[in-house]
């Protein structure tokens, strides 16, 4: 069986059957409980798990993530939610320096099996420090893994396995797709592994790279040059670990390449996919690799975001680049 | 401030001396003769260039031993980064710490049967953690575990501080908060962290008691955190869980071997502190009340002595660890990015050999 959901429910779809699969596993954050989390992510979960496993913290993004930090290591599997990922800066040494070396630091003796999520990026007219697009942060950073989803399908089958990851996991949720479609959703349990790509539409002229919210745009675009350039839409769906045979594959057979996301350029995650491209692959290369992304400008608020993302047409003009170079 | 006995190791008036054995008195001397020496030791160590940076303890035994003494076998402690003597108690070896401060990873991983946790070098960073730990015993419904978090009084400046008391608080964990106030965070003195009368005032901030006492005294430490420790795990009716432990004390030496304390206070009250000094007044206690002798105290040191050099030798006789140590342990199921980057590092091991790798 399955159901027709937005990808936030998909989230939500997740989080219940974990729970109900793993009494470890507990949800925690500010408006988590009894609202049912900002977005409606976590909606149905208190009355369905009590304030035990669905709880209503401080709010204190540090505390929040520092306690998961110990909770973790005492055997819990606890899913943290920073409620926008603009707000995990005051945690923010709490997950560079606990939550992803915690293992490392005590040569395995203790360990941080822990989730935390955040909904991210912009195109929902949000306020200030609602928008930002920052997953390089902590793809830089030795220890965490880290899975932005594309579909509410990989919503689901990601998160199940970010929280049986061994590994703690950066779940970041592109919030601007958590209810623009539907698709239909097992009912099931499943797991989408973390670290594998999905070719969303094969080509043979150039392959594109992106992410998040991101992929749709990149399709569409892509449908809007078919006839003209044949384009490979790969949505790579884990930062880290990076996959890069998939990548490699798609570029060794295009021999060009563009990648979308709607972070800043430099020093983004596009730079290590161009890096990647160069040293796997450099004999194949036809054309410089493409950046279409944000700018390196603080995130606008909401009469220029527009301006600031990346949407199809843009993205069409920097395929078009890699392709006639 | 609460106090069991005085400079001169006589019970102060109205007092009560914990309920100890013998053995238990003596052995909590033991304890704290043993941490100084070692201190001791490890500073000159790092002085002959034989370890790196390392945080120094001594004025702190009687704070230290007399908390850790506190704990029964399945509480935990939460420690910062100057714990030495605390954990040798809890059952974390001498040469593990030497390990630790000599750059090895290995100095880092607590033995399985100990239960402390991970040394934490960023300010007040371990407080969440042992709130957090404490939470998850309490969500398991076990109700027989204290979680013991020590830390100094700079880190009471820290949100992470705050963050960790208020959710102690509010969720009423089973956690003691031990404040180590030894004056000063590296050169800045414990005025300039706050405008509070005391450190333990902070805990009416986030609803339960706070305690300042006397941290050269090991007696009256012990006597706090025990009362601390049994409150966490059994509260009467109306009372919350945590506690807030201000032990004020000094440290007689640096921060750490890379500063040095001449240039931000003056002799004369390192020389007051040092009237309080924990070891002779814990020696003469237990001389006064026929606990120890002479001989015994020259026993004592003598073993210590042989103690002390063992872990060093053990140490130093440590080999420079395997360094694809480096990439395990990173993560459970390591990327294909860092298995390429293992595989490329051990080609130029094998090409160059790890002595060209390493400078003298």
């Amino acid at each position: 069986m399955s159901e027709n959901l937005t990808l936030v429910q998909a989230v939500r779809d997740g989080l219940r059957d974990e729970m109900a699969e793993d009494d470890d596993v507990l949800v925690m954050g500010e408006d988590v409980g009894k609202n049912g989390g900002v977005f409606r992510a976590t909606e149905g979960l208190f009355d369905e798990f009590g304030g035990e496993r669905v709880i209503d913290t401080p709010l204190a993004e540090s505390g929040i993530i520092g306690t998961a930090v110990g909770m973790a290591a005492y055997g819990l599997k606890p899913v943290p939610e920073i409620q926008f990922s603009g707000f995990m800066y005051p945690g923010f040494d709490q997950i560079v320096s606990h939550m992803a070396r915690l293992r490392t630091r005590s040569r395995g003796r203790y360990t941080c099996p822990m989730v935390l999520r955040a909904p991210m990026g912009g195109g929902i007219r949000a306020p200030e420090h609602h928008s930002e697009s920052k997953e390089a942060f902590y793809v830089h950073e030795a220890g965490l893994k880290v899975a932005m989803p594309s579909t509410p399908h990989d919503a689901k089958g990601m998160l199940i396995s970010a929280i049986r990851s061994p590994d703690p996991v950066i779940f970041l949720e592109p919030k601007k797709i958590y209810r623009a479609f539907r698709e239909e959703v097992p009912d099931d349990t499943y797991e989408v592994p973390l670290g594998e790509a999905a070719v969303r539409s094969e080509g043979t002229d150039v392959s594109v790279f992106t992410w998040g919210a991101m992929t749709r745009p990149t399709i569409e675009a892509a449908e809007n040059l078919d006839g003209d350039i044949d384009v490979e839409v790969v949505d790579l769906r884990t930062l880290s670990p990076l996959d890069i045979d998939t990548v490699v594959e798609s570029f060794k057979k295009t021999g060009r390449a563009a990648i979308v996301h709607e972070a800043p350029q430099t020093a983004g995650v596009g730079a290590e996919i161009t890096a990647t491209i160069q040293e796997e692959a450099l004999l194949y290369q036809e054309a410089p690799v493409e950046r279409i992304t944000g700018f390196d400008v603080p995130f606008p608020l909401a009469a220029l975001e527009d301006y600031y993302l990346p949407e199809p047409e843009r993205i069409e003009s920097g395929i078009r680049d890699a392709f006639e170079f | 401030m609460v106090r069991v006995i005085d400079e001169d190791g006589e019970v102060v008036d109205g007092a009560e001396v914990p309920d100890l054995t013998d053995d238990e008195f003596v052995e909590m001397y033991r304890h704290m003769k043993l941490a100084r020496r070692f201190d001791e030791r490890a500073v000159s160590l790092q002085r002959q260039g034989r370890i790196g940076t390392y945080p120094p303890l001594s004025g702190q035994e009687g704070a230290q031993i007399g908390s850790a003494m506190a704990l029964a076998e399945d509480d935990w402690m939460v420690p910062s980064y100057r714990e030495h003597g605390a954990g040798l108690v809890r059952g974390l070896p001498l040469k593990q710490t030497l390990l630790y401060w000599m750059g090895h990873e290995q100095g880092n991983r607590i033995p399985e049967d100990a239960n402390i946790f991970t040394v934490a070098v960023p300010i007040a960073s371990q407080i969440p953690h042992a709130t957090g730990m404490a939470w998850a015993s309490q969500l398991r419904d076990e109700q027989d575990k204290a979680f013991l978090c020590y830390f100094g009084d700079g880190a009471t400046s820290e949100g992470d501080f705050h963050e960790g008391l208020n959710f102690a608080g509010v969720f009423d964990t089973p956690n003691v908060f031990f404040c180590n106030n030894n004056q000063w965070a590296i050169s800045v003195p414990r005025e300039r962290q706050t405008a509070s009368e005391t450190l333990a005032q902070k805990a009416t901030a986030y609803g339960f008691e706070g305690v300042q006492v006397d941290g050269m005294d090991p007696l009256a430490v012990y006597k706090v955190t025990k009362a601390a420790v049994e409150k966490a795990k059994d509260p009467d009716e109306g009372e919350l869980r945590p506690t807030l432990i201000e032990a004020v004390q000094y440290r007689f030496g640096a921060h750490t071997t890379a500063d040095d304390p001449s240039v931000y206070r003056d002799e004369e009250e390192v020389e007051k502190w040092r009237a309080k000094d924990p070891l002779p007044r814990m020696e003469k206690f237990l001389k006064r009340t026929d606990r120890l002798t002479d001989e015994d105290v020259e026993q004592m040191e003598a073993d210590i002595e042989d103690d002390v050099a063992d872990a060093i030798a053990a140490a130093e006789e440590t080999p420079r660890p395997d360094p694809v140590e480096m990439f395990q342990n990173v993560y459970a199921e390591m990327p294909k990015r860092l298995e390429q980057q293992l595989e490329w590092f051990q080609s130029i091991r094998d090409e160059h050999g790890d002595e060209a790798l390493l400078e003298d």
